[in-house]
């Protein structure tokens, strides 16, 4: 454990830190990490306090459960709203102002237009323009487009982030540049943190695709329609202030009412809130890679005979290529059996859309539509329906969806050979990623990770991964090009596939068959500076995001 | 006298390689500089081998420069000796480790259902290439490599054949035409050939050259190991293998054509003969179609002079790869032609190919009988092989025994299928 305290709240890079120092001001910047740090179930060195606040590191898989009450907004009283409902105003700057924007406090936004997000930089602008310093950025998920908030965090607006950090500011964070400690959660982590309290939004900044003046609001429709705003629902039930900004207002009803106006304060009319080519995610066609053709299909041949497919079995669709493949062969199994899937879990396309019409699929239970099949499905097909991270991911709720799923395929950038799974860090060190709803779906029957056992020349499988996201009891199968390796601790699968076609071989012979290809890599560099920390699901610390040392 | 040169491919969309700039200076030591993808992960060992190369070189002052897009270690050292002997001229080699897995040789008659084209120059496409179990792969050093990096490319496939798995696939190298062909074979012959492709193959001499060719380089180098009078490279492999190496003439034109069975005749080594339509078609001053009525002669042709030479006939690549069905029915349409395989450009054609080609479930049930009364007769000690009351030619006998044994090699038909099978 280290002795050693961060040098100063401001932590830019040697060169130019002094300049940095002065010209900011963070005299109420909390401190990113105390130097009070122990070393946590997973056998990794975390902090116990977080940007001043006490945290509780990671006990073990359903081990923690706080007790208490949920936490509350302030109660509010419908006197002080118009009686005609008409809480129109006329700008977002004004708006934020009648909502308390102020010093550090913290602000939500909502991932659902993901690259093509117009709003949530256009807050911070204000907040820039008004001299407002040391906020808290609280996204259920941050995208390249918000690259622009990185001179935000550098002239102390933004204090620090909650929430992925992605690319750029992964990046700017893992360089140390960020001043308080950034902080991962998966989508169903946030919910939880709101709910419990760990984290209280004083704003909530809802861009909304159609909305009525009272601030009912839904993505369904509109000319930056998105599909579902389950991410901004927790934040329109618990925020002090709730601001719906959209470009499609409509007289009141606006149907459907995905977030009702009783929980708002404010509605804001701008001319643009989405780019909706940007609204459409990048990865939503089947993969064209030979090799990740033959994961997808080694991953759904590995289902198919270890008895996972069945008349009636669910699973969770993923949005890459890989995933996307494995969905057209889950179809050719059931088409061929006459089965169905009894529901499908989303980000949905146009694949599991086609499956669904085809009545391969009963439902799809969809967390966010990622093209436009997706989002007119969901809102003309009544047995496609949104879901939010409550019901379906939340750790405080009276069981979830999400441990219902038969087969649930994900991604990850590092495997180790205990089966622990990352998806922040690189092998480099970096921070690139967030979590999004990866660990909520380590709870399905069966997950399973098709990765390539090497990227260009960087082996997947570690000895330790740089960061653990996913504890590898939760973790089953991985499936690369070379071979598949079985979880020892699934012995019920390891007898299912005794005398399988397929190459079934341990964790370290696959790692070694790597390591023979590309060489033995060297670990990544780290300073003893805390930079981020990754939660999980239950709100304790998981792992700790070290400084890259550059 | 050039001083500065350069090798490999960078810029977007490259993968797995990596672009050396190599100036030789007067003083000042070796100034390396690395820019690399994975610099945290092997930059430090990336360094030591570049050192390490240029000192076995003799190069003591140099400026060189590595920018790399996650290139593995023997692609890194065939990028850097290229660029040094662009510069230099030298006789040893900095060769990888040959793979205990790549020591297998391969058969004159088995079989070459698929064979997958992959680019000499391209380092990205060859790591995978073995996973999706083609029979053969051929690094292609002639149409695939661009005319100014077929120097470079050499390097790259010579260590690719002893350093790069390729799961058991027979390995192929199809070399350049005339001259260049024949000193692409100095860096093939001596590591970890299986097979040599000869494009535009259009009379006997081509293959003659060529085996002259092989057995100069043989004899050479067997010389220089069995007399270990100088040191050839850091690790010389084993050399003389020459029984191993076998040929593919590739029959690409009109004249070819009319020369295919004195091509097949001619020599021992050669275990089948392969034709290219695009050129074909081309030199008859034609297009080619789906249906292939222009190529119906030539195709005739191969399979004859093939089958009369008793090698294997191998038809050519199918070109749009996105379209499956259509490579099943050109499979199908080969298959009746009498062709044992064909090309592929991408790996996911691999199975359609072998899939089509294996014998049909139909087939099979047919065939079963007759070996399995062909079995009988011969425990009865009868010269006759009959089904029911049906004689059965020795022929057909022949040919349901190469159709057992070809399920049975492609997993369609268990080792012991006489066990179970019901009369």
């Amino acid at each position: 454990m280290s002795n050693k305290t961060v040098k100063a709240h401001c932590s830019a890079p040697q060169q130019d830190s002094e300049a940095h120092c002065s010209a900011s001001q963070h005299d109420r910047a909390p401190q990113r990490d105390s130097a009070s740090r122990v070393t946590n179930a997973a056998g990794r060195i975390v902090p116990t306090v977080i940007n001043g606040k006490p945290a509780v590191p990671y006990m073990g898989v359903g081990k923690y459960k706080p007790e208490g009450f949920r936490a509350a907004p302030k109660i509010a009283s419908c006197a002080d709203y118009p009686a005609d409902g008409n809480k129109v105003i006329p700008s977002l700057k004004e708006a934020l102002l009648k909502a308390g924007l102020r010093d550090g406090i913290t602000i939500s936004t909502h991932h659902h237009f993901r690259n093509g997000d117009l709003i949530a930089t256009q807050i911070f602008d204000i907040a820039h323009e008004l001299g407002i310093k040391d906020l808290m950025w609280y996204p259920s998920a941050s995208f390249p487009c918000h690259e622009p908030m990185t001179k935000y965090l550098e002239d102390g607006t933004i204090n620090h982030i909650e929430g992925s950090m992605n690319g750029a500011l992964g990046k700017f964070t893992s360089e140390g540049k960020m001043k308080g400690l950034g902080v991962l959660r998966s989508h169903g982590g946030r919910y939880q943190a709101v709910q419990d309290g760990e984290v209280h939004i004083d704003i909530a900044v809802i861009a909304a695709p159609t909305a009525d003046p009272f601030g009912d609001a839904n993505g369904v429709n509109g000319p930056t329609a998105c599909g579902p705003l389950g991410f901004a629902l927790a934040d329109s039930q618990y925020a002090d202030k709730v601001i719906i900004v959209t470009d499609n207002l409509i007289p009141f009803p606006c149907l459907p009412w995905q977030i009702n106006g009783n929980y708002v304060d404010y509605v804001v009319v701008l001319d643009k809130i989405g780019i909706p080519e940007k609204i459409v995610s990048g990865t939503t066609e089947i993969t064209k890679s030979p090799d990740r053709l033959l994961l997808a299909e080694w991953s759904a041949k590995f289902c198919d005979e270890a008895g996972l497919i069945y008349d009636g079995f669910s699973f969770q669709a993923g949005a890459g290529g890989t995933a996307l493949s494995i969905g057209i062969y889950f179809s050719e199994i059931l088409r061929e059996r006459k089965w169905k899937a009894r529901f499908a879990r989303g980000g949905s396309n146009k694949y599991l859309v086609k499956m669904l019409e085809e009545g391969l699929v009963e439902y799809i239970l969809d967390g966010q539509t990622f093209d436009l099949d997706g989002g007119r499905s969901m809102r003309d097909n009544p047995h496609h329906t949104w879901t939010s991270p409550f019901t379906s991911y939340n750790y405080h709720s009276k069981g979830n969806f999400s441990s219902m799923v038969d087969i649930v395929i994900l991604g990850a950038t590092e495997v180790d050979v205990n089966f622990n799974a990352n998806v922040v860090t690189h092998s480099d060190g970096y921070l690139l990623h967030g979590i999004g709803g990866w660990q909520n779906t380590l709870f399905g029957k069966c997950v399973i990770l098709p990765i390539p056992l090497f990227r260009d020349r960087m082996p997947v499988i570690r000895d330790q991964v740089t960061t653990i996201c996913g504890p590898g009891e939760l973790i089953d199968v991985i499936v690369t090009e070379r071979g598949i390796a079985i979880n020892p601790l699934r012995t019920d699968l390891i007898e299912k596939m005794k005398n399988s076609s397929l190459p079934i071989k341990t964790i370290e012979e696959l790692k070694s068959e790597a390591e023979k290809i590309c060489g033995v890599p060297a670990k990544p560099k780290f300073t003893d500076e805390v930079v981020a920390v990754v939660k999980w699901v239950d709100g304790t610390v998981l792992d700790a995001i070290w400084r890259v040392a550059t | 006298m050039t001083k500065i040169a350069t090798t490999g491919n960078k810029g977007k969309g490259i993968r797995s390689d990596c672009f050396v700039t190599l100036e030789l200076t007067d003083m000042g030591g070796i100034q390396l500089e690395l820019e690399s993808k994975v610099s945290v992960m092997y930059g430090d060992s990336i360094r030591k081998e570049a050192l390490e190369i240029l000192d076995f070189f003799g190069i003591n002052n140099a400026k060189v420069k590595i920018e790399d897009s996650g290139a593995i270690s023997l692609v890194i050292a065939a990028r850097i000796e290229a660029a040094i002997k662009k510069l230099i001229p030298a006789e040893k080699s900095w060769l990888p480790d040959l793979l205990e897995e790549n020591r297998y040789t391969t058969a004159k008659d088995q079989n070459r259902f698929s064979r997958l084209y992959l680019p000499g120059n391209s380092p990205s496409l060859m790591i995978n290439a073995g996973i999706h179990k083609p029979d053969g792969i051929i690094l292609d050093l002639e149409d695939a490599v661009a005319p100014d990096k077929k120097d470079e490319a050499r390097f790259l496939v010579r260590n690719a054949l002893s350093g790069i798995n390729f799961y058991g696939a027979e390995r192929m190298v199809r070399i350049n035409q005339g001259e260049r062909g024949l000193e692409d074979l100095e860096y093939i012959i001596p590591y970890n050939v299986n097979l040599i492709l000869l494009p535009k193959c259009e009379k006997p001499e081509q293959v003659h050259a060529v085996n002259n060719k092989i057995n100069e380089i043989v004899n050479r180098i067997s010389y220089i190991v069995n007399h270990k009078s100088y040191i050839v490279n850091r690790k010389s492999y084993i050399v003389n293998r020459k029984s191993s190496i076998w040929l593919m003439p590739i029959i690409e034109s009109a004249l070819g054509v009319i020369n295919a069975y004195a091509i097949a005749s001619c020599a021992d080594n050669i275990t089948s003969m392969a034709i290219g339509l695009e050129d074909y078609t081309a030199d008859l001053g034609t297009k080619r179609t789906a249906e292939g009525t222009e190529s119906f002669f030539a195709r005739s042709m191969v399979v004859n002079a093939a089958r009369a030479a008793g090698i294997q006939p191998i038809d050519s690549v199918f070109s749009d790869v996105g379209d499956m069905e259509g490579l099943r029915q050109n499979v199908l349409r080969s298959k009746a032609l009498g062709f044992d395989g064909m090309g592929c450009i991408h790996p996911r054609q691999i199975v359609v190919i072998h899939e089509t080609f294996a014998p049909a479930a139909d087939e099979i049930e047919k065939a079963k009988k007759i070996v399995f009364a062909f079995h009988r007769a011969q425990e009865q000690g009868l010269g006759v092989v009959s089904l029911g009351t049906k004689m059965i030619d020795p022929p057909v006998v022949k040919r349901a025994l190469n159709t057992i044994n070809l399920a049975v090699k492609m997993n369609k038909l268990t080792e012991n299928w006489r066990d179970t099978h019901e009369q």
